[in-house]
């Protein structure tokens, strides 16, 4: 069932391009980009129980990494891409075992105090980063000799990644390593006594969530073909919290919900209303308030009770 | 032939909480296949003797052994992994999720197949299958499909103790399996601890004398964190001190 709706909707979002114009091709690759980074902190905050205030570290990371190698050392997408991949993921492997020194408010300020060095760096260390101006001269890549110059391309070529991201972290939930995952942020102590790892399958959990943020990063970097320190901001970070938040911690398609909301706020309300940071914050008061579980949860909950013809 | 190695030995053990004392100096050994019931007053210091033998507190100093090894230094994982599987006093399920899958997770932390993250849950059918084959040891085979928030109390007592012998352990530690359980029910859980083979070392604390006494071979009496008197259970009922402890003549 569930399956057959999942293809479906990738069909009806195949079509978008030939339906739509640039602008709405291009917001909805906006979407599929923060999608995939929503998911990767969803399976941290979702199903680990470890909320971070630092994601964005790795989407910035990979973004920069592959921006700098390109422009600066003139590597082909087919070799700074993996590079810029692998290095966001072994960052991730470092911090996580910075990080996962504590869990609950302790981790979030690790995380956060992390991602705050990175975007130090990323502003003062100008010799690198070029600062403030941020880093552009970056081409999309051209793979099997398809150029995704244009929009509808690019947007077919991120969707083809993102379904990939989401069936993977899919598969990873739902797997053995997942409902250990989902244990250890239940029931920790007994999870150990069972013989569980449960620092490792944390850690493991933050290196593969790195992995899939730096996916997002390189998605990220060759749709805006420039990166700005912004990116490793903490408003970045929170931005991808809010979604996994707002759309349904821990549940497959919420944080999808979340970053669709999210990205379609910024792009309509900051047209209309110069404040959208303000909008946001009421948007988020007022699903807090009637849907706290989340938008697809708490949908489904309020559904079920029209279903049943509850008051 | 050398004197065979207890399943369990613990040699002047001491654990503070700051200054207080919660086990002073305790040594103990319990041989294979034994069946050690634990009694003493609330405080006496049980429980965190358990914790330090499982894992979940070191201690301040002294030894633990199973089985001749010392574990003393090693997580709660590893010991697990060595055989040992405890169940709490205080409830400690996975609520959200169905009786089947608390003895999953509990199988599959031995199982090499806890670290596969490609391969969905649901395809491990023997997992499965063994999961039920355990619920229906204690008798709830019928509840398999059920959350855990959706049964009683008594069940829950049940479920721990399906999750600690779903991993075959050397040394179960049981902490109070009859807590808060109706006469009928101490019965029948009475009939499954009994039916534990002597495979498994046990060791159990527990309030409820007539139950407890019948399926113990030694008994220890723990006081303030020491121990009063240790023996067999006959000698340790008799001995004035028992007495002393409970009456406090």
């Amino acid at each position: 069932m569930s399956r057959i709706a999942a293809v479906l909707a990738l069909l009806a979002m195949a079509t978008i391009p030939l339906v739509a114009g640039e602008f709405y091709i291009n917001l909805a690759t906006q979407i599929l980009i923060a999608a995939v980074f929503a998911l990767s902190l969803n399976l941290l905050v979702g199903y680990g129980g470890l909320t971070s205030l630092g994601h964005a570290s790795f989407l910035g990371f990979s973004a920069y990494a592959c921006a700098w190698f390109s422009t600066r050392m003139g590597l082909g997408p087919t070799a700074s891409v993996p590079i810029a991949i692998l290095a966001t993921t072994l960052m991730a492997a470092f911090f996580g075992l910075i990080a996962l020194r504590a869990t609950g408010l302790g981790f979030l300020m690790i995380t956060l105090a992390l991602s705050q060095v990175l975007w130090g760096l990323a502003y003062r260390w100008v010799g690198v980063t070029n600062g403030d101006n941020g880093m552009s001269g970056i081409t999309r890549p051209e793979p099997f000799g398809i150029s995704l110059a244009s929009a509808g391309n690019y947007f077919w070529f991120t969707l083809v990644v993102s379904t990939i991201a989401f069936a993977m972290m899919t598969m990873f939930v739902s797997s053995a390593f997942g409902s250990s995952l989902q244990g250890t942020r239940d029931q920790p102590l007994r999870m150990a006594a069972l013989g569980h790892n449960v620092w490792l399958v944390r850690w493991l959990t933050f290196v593969y969530a790195g992995f899939w943020a730096g996916v997002a990063g390189i998605l990220y970097i060759y749709y805006h073909k420039y990166i700005h320190p912004t990116s490793l901001s903490i408003s970045s970070s929170a931005e991808g919290l809010l979604s996994v938040i707002a759309g349904g911690a821990g549940t497959l398609s919420g944080p999808i919900a979340g970053a669709a909301l999210l990205v379609l706020l910024k792009n309509y309300a900051s047209a209309y209303v110069e404040r959208w940071n303000m909008l946001l914050g009421f948007i988020f008061v007022l699903i807090v308030l009637v849907i706290p579980e989340g938008i697809v949860p708490g949908t489904r909950r309020l559904l079920g009770r029209l279903r049943r013809g509850d008051k | 032939m050398s004197a065979p190695v207890p399943a369990l030995e613990i040699i002047a053990l001491q654990k503070y909480f700051g200054g207080l004392p919660a086990t002073q100096d305790v040594s103990l050994s319990v041989m294979q296949g034994e069946r050690r019931l634990m009694i003493g007053p609330n405080g006496a210091g049980k429980t965190t003797l358990f914790n330090q033998i499982t894992g979940d507190f070191l201690p301040t100093s002294g030894a633990i052994k199973l089985f001749g090894r010392d574990i003393t230094q090693l997580s709660l994982h590893q010991r697990a992994h060595l055989g040992i599987s405890r169940t709490y006093q205080i409830i400690t399920l996975f609520g959200k999720n169905t009786l089947e899958h608390n003895i999953v997770l509990s199988l599959l932390g031995l199982s090499p197949s806890r670290w596969n993250a490609l391969r969905p849950l649901s395809h491990y059918g023997h997992l499965r299958a063994e999961a039920r084959a355990m619920l229906d040891r204690v008798g709830l085979g019928g509840l398999a499909d059920r959350r855990v928030s959706e049964i009683a109390y008594g069940e829950k007592r049940r479920v721990e103790i399906a999750m600690a012998l779903a991993q075959k352990p050397r040394l179960l530690l049981l902490d109070e399996p009859l807590a808060g359980l109706s006469s009928e029910e101490r019965a029948s859980v009475k009939t499954f601890i009994a039916a534990i083979p002597r495979e498994t070392t046990l060791v159990m604390i527990e309030h409820d004398m007539d139950t407890a006494l019948e399926l113990a071979d030694t008994v220890t009496l723990l006081n303030f964190g020491k121990i009063i008197v240790d023996g067999t259970r006959d000698e340790v009922i008799r001995d004035q001190r028992t007495r002393m402890v409970y009456l406090g003549e």
